[in-house]
């Protein structure tokens, strides 16, 4: 089972339109939500006045932030559920209308009367940080913060994390040749193609009911519990399939609203749906990051130090954007063997919309900054950059920039993978190749790494029950959103029960009253951590069918060995007796019943994992590091600046692919995900801080044909404490792309391509010499 | 989802459209012709456009609305024809090609000629060959059923009279084969608005081009074709010249700055006079 | 100010009451339970809701249920067992699912209409919809193969 490709389990549904989603389920009686939002960037709420709006047809009730005053967030509370006195981005939700139809509670919303008062806007990050008045949250002082972060309310800094290893001085003494780099990108979006949806009903019971489109419905059950002071045994939550997540569906956000509204109609069944443009800004979206780099480098290659600088735009709200500032810094060096590092990494608030986890959380974004360093490095030394990342690729023996020790088992060969790369990509013919008067083909590389940063208790657990024909029922508390864990973790239970994955059903939808928790569906966790459960729960099943099959065959049960779907005498297989036959305890045949009911479950918790130490950022941040290299091909027209991105190459070491034709997917999915971000995506802000592409015909993502011809390899070097070796792979196609892209083009086009996301124009400005702002026309 | 409620109504001749025209408004419903719709209903679903209406009329089961075919020495283009099927129709590739690039195939299907070329969007592609090819428009209103060249109708935008709507669109045969370009350029790939579009026609030694995307309105220009057509200048200088005889200035938005706008039209039309001597 | 209408859907002759301002994907999603198609933008950019209208391939935001009297509608849920769908699951065409329909439906209009389609007529059609989850590659070869093996069934031998 393991190495086979398992078509998708839920695949039949999905094809059929059968398939259900959070938003695909009406009932009468049904209330809708919609919500108003802000139409100013940074505002003074003077009045809101609903009176109109509650005279319009359908309406049941209409909620303002002034009926709930709290202050909301993952690392600090300082977000309010609806805004509250000010608005603080573009898209904010202001109100949210309850109605019987959808159309009712949208025509009400047109109806509310908000008056304004505009503030001037913190439009960047680098505004931000001369701290003008008024700031992004004056009240900063009075917040609660739940994670522990350095902040500095004058600035709009609400986290800094430094990383301090070996001796900065040291090393810039060292170093006989140094660069220097400033790199950007605005902040994107998810765009998962469902938009966040979820429903709202409060029993009288008291039981809170919601279903949610959502990467993280234990977190929800919490939050709910905590922000409205509900006992959080009474919240129950449902996830049934998600369509497409990425990261930007394990914030909570429209849960919040969508209680808050159903309290207002008495607890009654309410819906909320966001619409594509609201889904795009008013809920979070992909963090931006402006970043200075400098390394340090002797005259044969050697790296001796880095010296960074992230800033990151969390924009109005913290949510995830504290954390994954730290994870950038922690791991600021990409895999690479540097001593001296020294790194101030920022999360800064903007008045643009809030940041949440993306994909890569936060490694492709460092991953940009330092590979483009690289790239000019190599160029300043001349060296071939293959050859500069090989020769400093980080390995066992070696430390990351926390200091985190790395060993045989929680690192792959970084090495090794650039070197199976080089020849994918046919490095040997030369970076920059003319295929005509006109068109330059191009290559570019990039290395890449990533850890898993979760709580060092993140926690999960497998529940296994058998049918009366002794197929199983396999509950696990991962959401499935696309990526396939349902169908990687029966294939790991079928392989450990050694029967057929047809023989295992596996849950699709998550409900927190019965799946066991899990902490959240992300960081390409699931199959690790959810995996070692299943694979244990498989353990316990085992150890319980051969209890009671040791009566039938009248022998100890360590004598007995599990397998398809019979439990046997390992000395004498013939000897045996059905899984369905002992699976609900054993019957003699005059009817006699012994033995017990087999349910096997399993757990896992991370281990191993410290906190960081807050002046130097020592300290193990994740399990293990997945490590990769990519390469982008394009053609260039080099009279145009218009290009073609031909081919890309990933080469991952994933310890074990459990699904072959279902690995690749993630990561060539993965992959067009970071070409899409790099070359088209991100918000174009004006001057007010007002998104302008908030729907999909002006943001545009990768469409059919515009994806690169795809090269994607696996190495196997296991993880030791995976499932059969295996790590995860869901995220790490995007994170070598931007880089490699920009490497491509850089070098066609003979100017360094610093910023995101590279269109044309972006090449056109820099070729002209002019000062780039794609926001600027 | 659209939060409007409106009444729709299905004509079925063209009197009866104007009829129903007629006692909608009297009826102070705001009524709008209703054709392919998908701009209506996206800038109703948004609360930009069109919210005053309180019905709408759908010309797309009026006979001659649907219509294509030749009729003496003219092509005729039924105004609801959705332009999936002009990309199709081999008669007109001029129009073929340019309609190709609104939009995305299956949006398409339902966009017609009559609504691209009458909506409020800037662009408005579908008018560039009606503009090269001195087309008449058959236009239904209070004064009857008039064939009007469309010089006379459109000036940035469709000048129609309040209760009056476009029938058919009547190309002469002339102009139908002649060698052509149309080229749709856009911050990157295919499909997206544009950040320009030329189509050309060469009639003779002379090319006409029409522009979209360039300035906030499609337009053919006599002085920036004057100066494309000047034998005497290099192509450099023509394209210059052209330049400098654009009608307004050139756009800058998202899509891209306005500078930018003119480095893409300088390449452009270096290529399209290339292959227009070419053909 | 809902109004009585007979559409037909999937061969089926439904008659339900719909305000004319519902699109097609409103009343197909909330009326008549055909939930395959999927919102994903309500604006035309994503062609998460395609269905088939007449067989041809229509984005069901971009149209009001009531446009669709006297017209065959097709919806997902329509489709049983065709060499689309197959082909979807034995390419792993899709992750999430969401855009899965859409897709879908474009396809299958275009097989059934065009199967002698060239590369360029298929990258024209399918660039109307949006995949967030594939990089297309299982996509492009599930309707290749569905097209090749189309064009063997309908050479006469």
């Amino acid at each position: 089972m393991i190495g086979k490709s398992v078509p998708r389990k839920e695949g039949n549904n999905k094809v059929t339109g059968a398939a259900k989603y959070t938003n695909d389920f009406s009932v009468a009686g049904l209330l809708h939500a919609k919500l108003l939002t802000s139409p100013h960037a940074h505002a003074t709420i003077k009045s809101i006045d609903v009176r109109e709006a509650k005279k319009c047809p359908g309406v049941r009730a209409i909620v303002t932030g002034v009926d709930y005053p709290i202050l909301t967030g993952s690392a600090i509370e300082d977000r309010p559920i609806l805004a509250l006195e000010k608005v603080r981005y573009f898209g904010e939700p202001i109100a949210v209308v309850v109605a019987d139809t959808e159309y009712e509670a949208q025509n009400a919303c047109t109806f509310i009367k908000v008056e304004y008062e505009i503030l001037p806007v913190v439009n960047t990050v680098e505004e931000a940080l001369e701290g003008k008045h008024p700031l992004v949250h004056e009240e900063f002082k009075n917040y609660t913060q739940v994670k522990e972060l350095r902040p500095d309310p004058t600035r709009n800094v609400s986290n800094h994390v430094t990383v301090r290893k070996g001796n900065i001085n040291e090393g810039r003494t060292l170093s006989d040749i140094t660069v220097e780099i400033d790199v950007s990108f605005p902040q994107s979006d998810h765009a998962a193609m469902e938009t966040r949806s979820v429903r709202a009903e409060i029993l009288p019971s008291g039981e809170v009911y919601l279903h949610s489109s959502s990467q993280a419905p234990f977190t929800i059950k919490q939050s709910i519990g905590k922000y409205f002071n509900i006992n959080e045994n009474k919240v129950i939550v449902h996830t049934p399939l998600v369509g497409g997540a990425f990261g930007g569906k394990a914030a909570i956000q429209l849960e919040l609203i969508a209680y808050a509204a159903s309290k207002a109609v008495g607890g009654k069944l309410v819906t909320l749906t966001n619409t594509r443009e609201d889904d795009m800004v008013s809920s979070p979206v992909h963090i931006g990051m402006s970043a200075n780099v400098k390394l340090g480098a002797t005259n044969q290659g050697e790296l001796i130090m880095a010296e960074i600088k992230f800033l990151f735009d969390s924009g109005a709200y913290v949510d995830e954007a504290s954390d994954i500032t730290t994870t950038a810094a922690l791991n600021c060096t990409g895999p690479y063997k540097i001593n001296h590092v020294w790194c101030d990494s920022y999360c800064v608030y903007t008045n643009h919309p809030y940041s949440t986890s993306f994909r890569g959380y936060g490694h492709s974004e460092l991953g940009f900054a330092i590979e483009r360093a690289m790239e000019i490095l190599a160029n300043k030394l001349k060296i071939d950059p293959m050859e500069l990342r090989i020769k400093n690729a980080i390995k066992p023996g070696d430390t990351t920039p926390s200091q985190a020790p790395l060993t045989k088992g929680n690192i792959g060969n970084t090495a090794k993978c650039l070197e199976r790369v080089k020849e994918l990509i046919n490095w040997e013919e030369g970076q920059v190749v003319p295929i005509s008067d006109r068109i330059i083909k191009a290559k570019g590389i990039s290395s890449l790494w990533k850890t898993s940063m979760s709580p060092t208790n993140a926690s999960t657990g497998a529940i296994i029950t058998f049918n009366k024909d002794g197929t199983m029922n396999l509950n696990v508390g991962v959401v499935e959103m696309g990526q396939g864990t349902k169908t990687t973790l029966t294939q790991l239970l079928a392989e450990s029960m050694k029967v057929d994955e047809s023989k295992i059903h596996v849950k699709m939808e998550v409900d927190t009253q019965t799946s066991p928790r899990h902490w959240k569906t992300v960081a390409s966790t699931a199959t690790f951590m959810a995996g070692n459960a299943v694979l244990e729960a498989a353990e316990d099943a085992k150890r319980q069918l051969k209890n009671n099959a040791a009566y039938a065959l009248r022998c100890k049960p360590e004598e007995l060995e599990v397998g398809e779907a019979r439990v046997y005498l390992k000395s004498n297989p013939k000897s045996n007796v059905n899984v369905k036959d002992v699976a609900h305890g054993y019957k003699y045949e005059n009817g006699n019943a012994v033995g017990s009911l087999v349910i096997g479950h399993g757990s896992f918790m991370m281990n191993h994992l410290t906190k960081k130490d807050p002046q130097t950022g020592k300290g193990v941040p994740g399990p293990a590091w997945t490590v990769g290299a990519q390469a982008v091909e394009v053609e260039f027209d080099t009279k145009t600046f218009f290009y073609k991105i031909t081919k890309a190459v990933t080469v991952l070491d994933v310890g074990k692919v459990i699904n072959p034709k279902g690995a690749r997917g993630q990561v060539t999915g993965a992959m067009c995900m970071g070409l899409s971000w790099a070359s088209r995506e991100g918000f174009t802000f004006d001057e007010n801080g007002i998104v302008l592409n908030n729907q999909f015909r002006t943001y545009k993502t990768i469409r059919y044909n515009e994806n690169p011809k795809y090269i994607v390899e696996f190495l196997e070097t296991p993880q030791s404490d995976g499932p059969y070796g295996a790590r995860g792979l869901g995220e790490h196609g995007v994170i070598g792309m931007p880089a490699a892209l920009a490497n491509s083009l850089s070098a066609a086009a003979g100017v360094p391509i610093n910023q995101l996301p590279i269109v044309p124009e972006s090449i056109w400005r820099q070729k002209r010499g002019g000062v780039y702002d794609i926001n600027k026309f | 989802m659209i939060s409007i409620n409106f009444e729709y109504h299905r004509p079925h001749s063209i009197s009866e459209a104007l009829e129903m025209f007629g006692e909608l408004h009297a009826k102070g419903k705001e009524p709008i012709f209703y054709n392919g719709g998908t701009e209506i209903i996206t800038m109703m679903r948004i609360h930009s456009l069109y919210t005053e209406a309180r019905a709408v009329i759908d010309i797309k089961t009026i006979p001659e609305c649907t219509y294509t075919g030749f009729q003496g020495d003219r092509l005729v283009i039924g105004s609801s024809i959705p332009l999936a099927q002009l990309q199709e129709m081999p008669e007109f590739p001029l129009l073929g090609k340019t309609c190709s690039r609104i939009a995305d195939h299956t949006s398409r299907e339902k966009i017609t000629i009559g609504g691209n070329i009458c909506g409020t969007i800037k662009y408005k592609e579908a008018v560039l060959p009606l503009l090269l090819t001195d087309c008449d428009l058959v236009i239904a209103g209070d004064n009857g059923i008039n064939e009007i060249p469309i010089q006379q109708v459109f000036d940035k935008h469709m000048l129609l009279a309040p209760g009056s709507f476009v029938v058919q669109v009547l190309v002469k045969k002339q102009f139908l084969d002649l060698p052509y370009v149309s080229k749709k350029m856009t911050r990157i790939d295919r499909i997206g608005y544009p950040l320009l579009t030329v189509s050309a026609l060469k009639t003779g030694e002379q090319a006409r081009f029409a522009f979209s995307g360039l300035c906030d309105f499609p337009f053919r220009s006599n002085s920036v074709e004057d100066a494309l057509n000047n034998q005497d200048w290099s192509v450099q200088e023509r394209i210059t010249n052209a330049i400098s005889q654009l009608p307004a200035p050139l756009l800058g938005d998202a899509e891209g700055s306005a500078a930018y706008r003119e480095f893409v039209l300088r390449n452009v039309l270096e290529e399209s006079i290339a292959e227009l001597k070419g053909g | 100010m809902k109004q009585m209408v007979e559409l037909t859907v999937n061969g089926e002759k439904k008659r339900i009451y719909v305000r004319p301002a519902a699109t097609l994907l409103n009343t197909l999603r909330e009326e008549l339970g055909l939930t395959g198609a999927k919102p994903g933008c309500e604006n035309g950019d994503c062609g998460a809701c395609t269905i088939n209208f007449d067989g041809r391939p229509m984005k069901s935001c971009l149209t009001l249920s009531i446009e669709a009297v006297d017209h065959q509608v097709t919806t997902i849920e329509g489709l049983i067992d065709t060499p689309i769908q197959q082909a979807f699951v034995k390419q792993f065409a899709f992750q999430c699912g969401y855009c899965t329909s859409g897709f879908i439906m474009n396809c299958h209009a275009l097989a059934e209409l065009y199967p002698n389609a060239n590369e360029y007529q298929i990258k024209d059609w399918l660039q109307s919809n949006i995949c967030r989850c594939t990089g297309y590659e299982e996509i492009e070869a599930a309707i290749t193969e569905v097209l090749k093996n189309k064009a063997i069934e309908d050479t006469p031998s």
